[in-house]
């Protein structure tokens, strides 16, 4: 029988894992050193808040994995003979595989500054960050998080939660403006401030400063002031967790090189989630996606391959979301940054600062591209459709309501974008 | 801001304090002249029993003990004064050896010293015997058993059951209360339940800024003593129990509380206060004050605002100020939009008798009640799903939205209590259609024992079990330690009833969109009816369950827009899991 070994108890494993079940009889092994259960990391901060426990956060009951014939490793793979097809594993015995599937997810980046790896300097990717986490801001009064991404907004939340001082590093002059539209990114600005956080936008990190225990105790920015703190949140991005993988024959670039049928360069071995690097991204789609349904997708379609059903990385239109403090985000096919010649948007935008829409098409065929949503919920289906079939802006805007999936007796606003659009076409502004 | 809170929280204790301190205080003294006017025979052997202990004054437990001990004893005497005795017994048994081969006739007890009642009563147990012939042995066993139904019956008849009893300890004891609460009963009422309620919201008000702006408020939930089953819950949770166990069984230990609460009473309907007017009272209170908490946590949801404004009007005016109207009017004080079975003594024979003679408006009453569950929940079930009641009007959906909210997320998500869920709500609803039947029965044949099964024991079984120990003590007790809609999920009849509706026939569902869900667990944990909101959420599914109440808080909690309720045409409401891919979105 075919013995299927994944190395990661992450999304993208255990979905690769489900769905070969669901296919076929092959035995199936999961190891994980970073937790006994499939948990769901995007829930790691609400543990921290205290909205959830850890045992809210699997998806799963224990039982289910038995129940399926899944068994769970708890163990750390140290290397892979891809030869004799054997993981060494730190505790207890090598393991055999006949099919070897990597998803060992990612780890934060640390980018050689001085004092990085001083106590109270941490990254927040893994279950163990969390718990270390819990450590490091015990008592503790001010906190630095860099890193203008959706893990740094999110660690600034955790750590106000707690009633610690945030001071906010944005190496960007608007947050996240590689993704939002100058509109959406000052939106976010403005709240974050709102919640008494002390955003320093264009500011970097140039060292972190010792107190003389190993312990931190501030840090200095390029621009040379200096910030007492007990805590520095390094948050500038994740990378691939392939250490162990260097100086094999595996094929690996800045991630685990891929086919879109997950397949690697060696045979039986497979990638997945946030460590495969596709060779040939799908079309609008980056060659390293960490992306908790884009893992998803990975997985089943990896599933697919080993149980010989071939099929190809298929993600379809672009989405994604997020929360920045109280402000939602959805977004929907592509509202590029800087908005590329030939595209235009219409933008809506809440006298709050909370809520905004966002529509993008292209000017000469009117084809609706994108969707940006804050603080307002909008249809999957729906805009997926309107995107995917090419719809144009005027019959979208005219249908736009069906697309809103705000709780009912909210109020809604997809007139007044309507009503701005005319306006945008009588002054020709567009 | 925080001062503010904390001066609330400080002030809102010492009410609480005394609140339960009033029931500890007092001292008791009978006084005779207080009593009622016409007392009953029985009720005159309790008084000189009573008044044989002393008038002094005693504390609580000994007044109860004492008022406890003279109605055994007015019992003894009622016993003894009716009751068919040994000596009687043997004369019967003679003369039923006599009888011979002769036919049973009800005149055979004619020769016999028995009184006029026990004569009355003998003849009425046996007329079914008239004409037939016996043995002497086979007699004397069915004489007997008639002896021992009338000797069984004498407490019900002339006597203190346990039902007059606990009512007469209770006024007995209120009327002897003295000290400052028979003083200053207004004066009281002011400072418990007024300023009680004005400090509770001394102490909520100010989440409206320590909270921060409009959104999902959950910080801290989990480290919470109160708000994760550690100490502070657990104590809470033993208070309600204990409140609800006196409540249901010896209310007599709250008279102090029927007593501050009598002037109130008097003002809103004219009549008195009982056990049952405070309870009404504090769960009213308690919607009222924690709904505004509510309100605030839930501020950037109409959906939420609308819903809590909704079951906070229905507790006020339907369940708590209507009912005295209707009393004041010399009308039956009911509930008009609680509903059989839910209010399982809805066709119980006192009550429909009670509506008959009120006419017009009694027979409204009737039609109603009848129309409320015929017609108006399957329509509206259908139309939006039974949170148009469960969440929306029901008084218990109202006290679990409101005083309940803080404990939500404390409800078991596991597919072990699904199992035991869909069995125990759906044998309730069961239990109550079948006791309903076997009352009904009684009702119209006028004959107690249907199947060999006595109605009065069911309904009094069901009333205890169900009515009290599951709705009450269970369903209210247990919030601060498995959620807050413990009697909406295991046990109400009328949510069974609603959600096998919602389940097969109805328009309601709640939508997933698309592959948004991170299967963060929010939506799970803060379902109140411990549904695993995101088994359905990570596959694109969409939820449609006999148990949702349609709160919304899933919904709300979310951090993707991933949930969202909705009415909507039956047609594809129930579907599998959903693919992603470049052919678009598919549903399976």
């Amino acid at each position: 029988m075919n013995h299927v070994v994944i190395i990661g108890n992450g999304i993208s494993g255990i979905s690769t894992a489900r769905h070969i079940r669901k296919k076929s009889e092959a035995r199936i092994t999961v190891i994980s050193s970073e937790s006994e259960h499939f948990f769901s990391r995007t829930a790691l901060m609400y543990i921290y808040m205290g909205h959830m426990k850890y045992e809210h956060t699997k998806p799963y009951e224990d039982w289910f994995w038995k129940k399926n014939r899944i068994d769970l490793v708890y163990n750390h793979v140290e290397s892979v003979d891809f030869e004799s097809k054997t993981l060494k594993m730190a505790l207890g015995n090598a393991l055999h595989y006949d099919t070897l599937v990597i998803a060992t997810g990612s780890v934060p980046n640390k980018f050689e500054w001085p004092g990085q790896n001083l106590q109270g300097v941490q990254g927040l990717y893994s279950k163990q960050d969390l718990e270390l986490m819990e450590q490091n801001s015990k008592n503790l009064k001010q906190a630095v998080v860099v890193g203008g991404g959706l893990i740094g907004i999110e660690m600034a939340e955790m750590l106000h939660s707690r009633n610690i001082h945030v001071t906010f590093l944005v190496r960007e002059n608007s947050f996240w403006n590689s993704v939002l539209p100058a509109e959406e990114s000052e939106m976010i600005n403005k709240h974050i401030q709102s919640q008494h956080i002390d955003l320093r936008l264009g500011e970097e990190l140039a060292e972190i400063v010792d107190d003389g225990s190993g312990k931190v105790a501030g840090i200095i920015t390029k621009t040379g002031e200096k910030i007492d703190c007990g805590f520095v949140g390094l948050t500038v991005g994740v990378s691939p967790n392939i250490a162990f993988l260097k100086n094999t024959a595996l094929d690996i670039d800045h991630g685990i090189l891929i086919n879109e049928r997950q397949e690697t360069n060696l045979p039986d071995v497979y990638a997945v989630g946030d460590c495969a690097q596709h060779r040939i991204p799908p079309t609008g789609r980056k060659a390293i996606e960490q992306i908790w349904y884009t893992g998803k997708l990975q997985g089943e379609n990896c599933a697919n391959n080993i149980c010989g059903k071939q099929s190809s990385y298929q993600p379809g239109v672009f989405y994604n979301s997020a929360k920045f403090f109280d402000i939602e985000y959805q977004t929907y096919g592509n509202v590029a940054v800087p908005e590329p010649t030939g595209i235009a948007s219409v933008f809506w935008q809440h006298n709050s600062g909370l809520q905004s829409i966002r529509v993008a098409y292209e000017i000469e065929s009117r084809a609706v591209i994108g969707f940006n949503l804050l603080g307002i919920r909008y249809r999957h289906e729906v805009c997926e459709q309107w995107i995917r079939k090419r719809i144009p802006i005027e019959k979208v805007l005219k249908n736009l309501k069906k697309a809103n999936f705000d709780p009912e007796f909210h109020k809604k606003y997809e007139h007044e974008v309507a009503q701005i659009f005319t306006a945008q076409i009588g002054t020709n502004k567009v | 801001m925080k001062i503010i809170k904390l001066i609330g929280l400080v002030l809102f204790m010492a009410c609480l304090t005394s609140f339960v301190g009033v029931l500890f205080v007092g001292q008791y003294q009978f006084d005779y002249s207080k009593l009622s006017e016409n007392p009953t025979e029985a009720e005159e052997y309790f008084y000189q029993n009573l008044l044989r202990l002393g008038t002094h004054a005693k504390d609580k437990f000994r007044m109860v003990d004492d008022i406890q001990s003279s109605i055994a004893a007015a019992n003894r005497a009622i016993n003894n004064k009716y009751a068919i005795n040994e000596n009687l017994q043997n004369k019967v048994d003679s003369a039923a050896l006599s009888l011979m081969d002769a036919p049973f006739t009800t005149s055979f007890y004619e020769d016999l010293p028995l009184s006029k009642v026990q004569l009355q009563k003998l003849r009425e147990y046996t007329t079914w015997m008239a004409g037939k012939k016996y043995s002497a042995e086979d007699l004397q066993n069915y004489l007997k058993q008639a002896i021992n139904n009338f000797n069984s019956g004498i407490i019900n008849t002339f006597g203190l059951d346990s039902y007059k009893a606990k009512e007469l300890t209770t006024n007995t004891l209120k009327q002897s209360v003295t000290g400052l609460v028979a003083r200053h009963p207004s004066l009281l009422f002011t400072l418990i339940f007024v300023f009680g309620a004005a400090t509770a919201l001394l102490y909520i008000l100010p989440n409206l800024v320590l909270l921060g702006g409009p959104g999902i408020k959950n910080n801290g939930i989990f480290h919470n003593p109160m708000t994760s089953r550690k100490w502070l819950g657990i104590l809470t949770g033993s208070l309600l129990i204990t409140f609800y166990i006196i409540l249901y069984w010896f209310p007599y230990y709250l008279v102090e509380w029927i007593l501050i609460t009598e002037p109130f009473a008097h003002w809103l309907s004219g009549g008195t206060s009982s056990q049952w007017f405070v309870y009404g009272l504090l769960y009213t209170l308690a919607v009222g004050v924690m709904g505004v908490r509510m309100l605030i946590k839930y501020r950037h949801s109409n959906y939420h605002l609308i819903r809590t404004l909704s079951v906070i009007f229905f507790q006020l005016a339907f369940a708590f100020i209507i009912p005295q109207l209707l009393a004041k009017n010399s009308l039956p004080a009911i509930d008009l939009k609680n509903m059989w079975p839910l209010d399982y003594s809805f066709f119980f024979d006192y009550r429909i008798d009670q509506m008959i003679e009120a006419g017009t408006i009694g027979y409204f009453m009737l039609g109603w009640g009848i129309v409320l569950f015929v017609v108006a929940v399957p329509v509206f079930t259908y139309l939006y799903g039974k949170r148009w009641y469960c969440s929306w009007v029901c008084g218990c959906g109202g006290l679990a939205e409101t005083f309940g909210d803080p404990y939500r997320q404390l409800s078991d998500k596991s597919l072990r209590a699904w199992k035991i869920e869909r069995w125990s709500i759906h044998l309730v609803l069961v239990f109550a259609v079948g006791m309903t039947a076997l009352v009904l029965y009684s009702y119209f044949s006028g004959n107690a024992t249907v199947l060999g099964l006595n109605s009065y024991t069911v309904r009094g079984w069901y009333g205890f079990l169900i009515g009290s120990v599951f709705a009450g003590v269970v369903g209210t007790g247990f919030y601060p330690l498995m959620g807050n809609r413990m009697w909406c999920r295991f046990g109400c009849p009328l949510a069974a009833y609603m959600g096998i509706i919602q389940r097969f026939k109805s328009r309601f569902r709640i939508t997933t969109n698309g592959g948004q869900c991170i299967s963060c667990g929010n939506c799970s944990t803060y379902c109140e009816q411990g549904i695993d909101v995101r088994s359905y959420a990570q596959k694109g599914e969409n939820i449609v369950r006999a148990s949702c109440v349609g709160c919304g808080v899933c919904a709300a909690v979310c951090p993707r827009g991933v949930l969202k309720l909705e009415n909507g045409p039956e047609a594809g409401r129930i579907h599998g899991p959903i693919e992603i891919s470049e052919k678009g979105i598919q549903v399976f």
